[in-house]
């Protein structure tokens, strides 16, 4: 079994968020990066897990940066996976990202494709459904459960109101979400562990971009909260019927 | 040249969602000087002409009932031969968990960029430019789309639905689809319960509730307001609620026309997802909690005390 993990790098999800060049670049200044965590506490793990339970089991990592990215592979190494593969270019749009992924995916002969549900920088969703389209392989998109049976994968996803368990043959890009794993803090041994891991750093193939940023907007700030005495719960109500109309 | 939306059902019945879609694909088609046609998979329950008053000139229908599971391989090549025959210019997706298993697919197939998480009509006066929301809800960008083709997935409740008059044109079609290969073998649907993302009202408790045994009042005012339950990470994080009801950074992040938050302190996490809703109301005994600062009503109380009082005040304006 030999298993890619789709890895990114995104701001904390405390940081701070600004833009710089009127508006066009996102202000790195003083973030501290992260993995995603849907990439770390979700796809990574289960991934390890599968391999604690079959140690023939070969993970690798792939991620799309420059080599600012290195910092946050060799934590997802430290977590655990055999070896890493960094696509050395700025990541532009999601499209340009699935298609260095695909030309590394087409490499290595994988039997599994986990992505995160989608980054938390840039909410696109896209780079699992995007994958398996160039790629010419099944998606099963948001999983909460991911199971291996023989050469099937066993995955419960997420539907509207519910949730859904389905089949699939090997090989197959799962994008996964809560439920599938639970996060895990990297322990002393594999954090020395991961200095010796093989980390790859190939050049990226020439590939379009469909999409661009044209600028950045912050959303407007609230005009302040109106409180009302906690003896006096009839009057939210009131206002949330005639001032506010949304009951 | 024509603006094409996928019409996505659940058990037969259109989403919600789809109608926003709808709604807003009609529009652009308006814009564009051109008609919308939808596109329908699988078998319905719906008569689905009526959905022209929503301004769908047509409706394409491929009633296969292998289609009645979602497969986005097989999807994508059903949606994207149609495009092709009707020239397509503009696709639109709902952002919910059809349209983000299938409109990336469709971005690679035809080559088309994909804008997902649309919050707001494409700025056509140079270019092809859609506001989406990035850094989960606390700010948007404005993508510019460079290809002939353009696809767009909106987020649910991001557009408003109108009706108008007019009856869909229903168009049969009757082509081969590939091999089904996602094959759904068992479904866990919570009948009745409205979901999350598409909610109007979502009514929210986190750590303040003490414990999963005092959902019972959540509950109930939730089903009063007709409104999703949902809940904090920590909760999720202590199985007091399932996973699916998270809503925040690392959760679902939402936009419905009435938050109410009780019990949350308001983490940025937490706030980045739910503070798209057009309303919010927090329920908070520390009147510090972050939470209020992005509030526009709230009571500084103990929630044991002020959900019964909400509940009973609801009861009284519906005269239940």
């Amino acid at each position: 079994m030999k298993i890619l993990v789709c890895i990114s790098k995104t701001p904390d999800t405390t940081a701070k968020i600004a833009f710089t060049d009127n508006n066009t670049k996102f202000d790195s200044t003083g973030v501290q990066w992260i993995i995603n965590p849907y990439d770390e506490w979700y796809s990574l793990v289960r991934a390890i897990e599968l391999k604690e339970s079959d140690a023939s089991t070969v993970i690798q990592l792939v991620t799309v940066g420059s080599s600012e990215t290195d910092p946050i592979i060799r934590k997802a190494l430290a977590l655990g996976g055999d070896e890493a593969i960094r696509v050395n270019t700025d990541s532009q749009d999601s499209f340009y990202i699935a298609s260095q992924i695909s030309e590394v995916a087409k490499q290595g002969g994988y039997d599994l494709i986990f992505t995160g549900k989608e980054t938390i920088d840039y909410n696109g969703s896209s780079i699992g459904g995007m994958l398996a389209e160039l790629l010419n392989l099944p998606y099963v998109s948001l999983a909460t459960k991911f199971e291996l049976s023989g050469n099937k994968a066993v995955v419960t996803r997420e539907i509207d109101g519910g949730e859904e368990v389905c089949e699939v043959e090997l090989p197959v890009v799962v994008s996964c979400q809560k439920g599938v794993a639970e996060q895990r803090i990297p322990n002393m041994r594999g954090i020395m562990s991961a200095r010796a891991k093989p980390l790859k750093v190939v050049e990226p193939s020439g590939v379009n971009t469909l999409t661009a940023i044209s600028s950045f907007e912050l959303p407007p700030a609230k005009a302040g909260v109106k409180l009302v005495s906690p003896d006096n719960v009839e009057e939210l109500i009131r206002l949330l019927k005639e001032e506010a109309k949304v009951i | 040249m024509s603006v094409l939306i996928f019409i996505d059902t659940a058990e037969g019945h259109v989403k919600k969602a789809s109608l926003e879609a709808i709604c807003y694909g009609a529009k652009i088609a308006e814009q564009l000087g051109t008609s919308a046609e939808g596109i329908v998979l699988g078998t319905v329950k719906d008569d689905l002409a009526p959905f022209g008053k929503f301004g769908v000139k047509k409706i394409h229908h491929l009633n296969n009932e292998l289609l009645d599971h979602l497969d986005a391989q097989v999807y994508t090549k059903v949606i994207a031969d149609i495009a092709e025959k009707i020239v397509a210019k503009v696709i639109v997706f709902s952002n919910n968990v059809d349209g983000k298993a299938i409109a990336p697919r469709l971005s690679v197939r035809l080559k088309a960029g994909l804008v997902s998480g649309a919050v707001a009509m494409p700025d056509i006066s140079n270019g092809f430019i859609v506001k989406k929301n990035v850094f989960s809800g606390k700010a948007f960008a404005n993508i510019s789309v460079n290809t002939d083709i353009k696809i767009i997935a909106l987020n649910p409740n991001a557009y408003k639905t109108t009706a108008g008059e007019g009856t869909a044109e229903i168009v049969v079609v009757n082509i081969p689809i590939d091999p089904v290969k996602v094959k759904v073998t068992g479904v866990n649907k919570t009948s009745g319960e409205v979901p999350l993302t598409e909610a109007e009202i979502v009514v929210s408790a986190g750590r303040g509730m003490k414990g999963p045994e005092n959902w019972g009042m959540i509950e109930e005012l939730a089903k009063l307001l007709h409104a999703a339950t949902a809940c904090s990470r920590p909760v999720s994080d202590a199985h007091w609620r399932p996973h699916n009801e998270h809503v925040g950074q690392t959760g679902t992040a939402i936009a419905p026309s009435l938050y109410i938050a009780i019990g949350i302190s308001g983490a940025i996490q937490h706030l980045a997802g739910v503070n798209r809703s057009k309303v919010i109301v927090v329920i908070n005994k520390d009147p510090e909690a972050p939470f209020f600062k992005a509030a526009d009503y709230g009571i500084v109380g103990d929630a044991f005390e002020v959900v019964p009082k909400m509940i009973e005040a609801v009861k009284k304006l519906k005269g239940v």
